[in-house]
């Protein structure tokens, strides 16, 4: 069992190591593809394992819970490492064309790995700390590709996402640090057991909103998240669209893991705190989107604006809103990793990702202008994309929690999604080119046009899927919002089971 | 001794949270490296402290006998100082690479990635 949970971190990185030995020539980058695909292999073993068995459980190196290092899969962290491999698959497919020689010299394809191997050891570890080194693993990769190529832009971006996430780490070290002087553990489904059993229930609820400031940073909630926008639209397309597919969801799931599991002694407290946030993390993203004139910081600020959703699901802690949040993160991937590839093949053919300096694509793309509506009409919640159920869900549990007020936030925060997708539209596609130029896809070589559409298209077909068919998957979003809400199998699975 | 490291925990954080309220990035380096120190010794201090006891165990024994010094803490400040001295690294020479490339390093006239009239 140990193996199987811990091939989607070990894949990654062979596979990174590989693509550094091999980063001067075509290899590297068919290394990075072929570690994605194994992970997607692996991660797709370890999801059937988990619907068959539950929660499944491993000690690494041998050493019982809650002594060792813990890999633990519950349905949520097997769907998001499932999802995590397919972005990797998207992604680094359109890196192929995407990053130039110059940049994959530097090792691109190798931190793309390192960082795909951090955000799953992220989702599967059941340990504390464990979770703070993966998070490191994660930032020193994210911050290597943010800056490589060095331009000015980069460089700015990457001071300010350097600096304030560092600050967010300190932040976690110290919560950990207390955590682990109250209780003496660090193992989650310890802390789980122990801390409701603390005698100081409010010195458990500071640490809790040290946690929640920690992982609100890297989930980018408001009013922490000022480092997103103004270093997602610098680096190239494909580390945009795996930052902003991947790196703010692993915060949100963090959020999720710790309120659901082990801060739920004070939830009139907490999760107001967290409903709060949540409609102000939606509203300022969304009005900050529809300032930008520019495709990749419109789309920057809609991630912001979507993580808002995700914690209203978990600030309801309703299980239909549990429901909703899950169903939301995961569509959320696909569709937020899917538009910013899209600005990259507008960018190629168009010339820039500015709405003034570019049009036309309407009229001589019509193919990409069909794969960015998909992605598109699906974020702002049109039916039958995955948007929209998700939507549906959030607002339904909104409703029944009896909070019409968040429902009609949620309900404008969508209609001003249209706004900005609109803009995009109207001015990118629509509208002629301001030089006249014909955008056609058939400047680019056949080979990477292929490369650069195919995930498009794969991920474009994904939403379709969700949308059309979302039966199974609310279903599994059920069975998921069963174990968080309900965390007895989880710590059985950990602490029952010996190496 | 507790209490003696939960002062000192205080005076850096306060002396960190000052200089990193700097717009001069470099100062605001300086202030994550205290903060980070602080962090180390807030963990150290909350797994207790106890001195003169190294954590062994005797031969034929399978715990240690009495109260020993608490190792977890130790390995975990261990581990945290060294991710932090190897971010700490990338972020100063990140730092150095902004000054040459864009003249300053006072964080307000950083507005390159987000000027301030987008045009």
């Amino acid at each position: 069992m140990s193996w199987l949970l811990s091939l989607p971190i070990l894949i990654p990185f062979i596979a990174g190591v590989a693509a550094f030995l091999l980063k001067d020539g075509p290899g590297g980058r068919w290394a990075s593809v072929l570690g994605s695909c194994a992970m997607l292999v692996a991660s797709a073993a370890l999801m059937t394992t988990v619907l068959a068995e539950g929660v499944v459980a491993g000690q690494m190196g041998g050493w019982p819970a809650p002594f060792g290092i813990t890999l633990v899969a519950d349905y949520l962290s097997a769907v998001m490492v499932v999802i995590t491999a397919i972005t990797a698959v998207a992604v680094s497919i359109y890196a192929m064309a995407d990053v130039e020689a110059r940049i994959a010299r530097l090792g691109y394809h190798a931190l793309f790995q390192v960082l795909i191997a951090g955000v799953a050891g992220a989702f599967l570890t059941g340990d504390l700390f464990n979770l703070y080194v993966w998070f490191e693993v994660m930032l020193i990769a994210s911050f290597g590709l943010l800056v490589m190529g060095g331009s000015k832009e980069q460089i700015d971006g990457g001071v300010k996402y350097v600096a304030l996430n560092l600050v967010s780490t300190i932040l976690f070290l110290t919560g950990i640090g207390l955590l682990y002087g109250m209780t003496g553990t660090l193992n989650m489904a310890d802390l789980a057991v122990t801390v409701p059993t603390l005698e100081n229930q409010g010195l458990v609820t500071v640490v809790a909103m040290m946690f929640m400031v920690a992982f609100g940073v890297k989930a980018a909630v408001f009013p922490l998240f000022f480092w997103l926008p103004a270093a997602y639209h610098t680096p190239a397309f494909s580390t945009s669209a795996v930052f902003a597919g991947l790196l703010t969801k692993v915060g949100v799931y963090a959020l999720m893991r710790m309120f659901t599991l082990v801060f739920v002694g004070d939830i009139s407290f907490t999760h107001e705190i967290l409903l709060w946030v949540a409609c102000f993390t939606m509203v300022t993203g969304v009005l900050g989107a529809a300032a930008q004139n520019d495709f990749r910081k419109i789309l920057s600020f809609h991630i912001v604006s979507q993580i808002g959703y995700m914690i209203l699901g978990l600030a309801l802690m309703t299980p239909l809103a549990i429901v909703g949040a899950v169903f939301y993160l995961v569509h959320h991937i696909i569709v937020k990793a899917n538009l910013f590839l899209v600005a990259g093949v507008a960018q190629k053919i168009a010339g820039s990702t500015e709405l003034k300096k570019i049009g036309g694509l309407y009229a001589f793309a019509p193919l990409l202008a069909l794969l960015f509506l998909v992605p598109a009409f699906s974020l702002a919640g049109f039916p039958p994309l995955s948007g929209f159920w998700a939507k549906f869900i959030l607002v339904r549990a909104a409703l029944e929690d009896g909070h019409g007020f968040v429902a009609f936030v949620a309900l404008a925060v969508g209609a001003l999604t249209i706004f900005s997708m609109t803009k995009i539209w109207a001015e990118a596609f629509w509208s002629p080119h301001p030089e006249n130029q014909e955008p056609k896809l058939s400047q680019l070589e056949p080979r990477p046009r292929r490369a650069l559409l195919l995930p498009i298209a794969g991920l474009a077909v994904l939403t379709c899927i969700i949308g059309l068919f979302p039966e199974p998957f609310v279903q599994f979003a059920e069975g998921s919002a069963a174990q968080l809400l309900d965390s007895s199998a989880y710590v059985e699975a950990v602490l029952g089971v010996q190496g | 001794m507790e209490v003696l490291l939960s002062c000192l925990v205080g005076v850096l954080v306060a002396a960190a949270i000052y200089l990193m309220l700097s717009r001069d990035l470099l100062r605001f380096l300086f202030g994550l490296i205290l903060i980070s120190n602080a962090a180390n010794l807030a963990i150290f201090a909350s797994g207790r402290l106890i001195t003169g006891a190294p954590p062994l165990i005797e031969e034929g024994q399978d715990f240690p006998m009495g109260e020993v010094a608490n190792a977890l803490p130790q390995a975990l400040v261990l581990t945290a100082i060294v991710i932090g001295f190897g971010l700490f690294a990338f972020a100063l020479t990140l730092t150095l690479r902004a000054y040459r490339s864009l003249g300053t390093l006072d964080t307000d006239e950083m507005r390159v990635a987000e000027p301030k009239d987008p045009t």
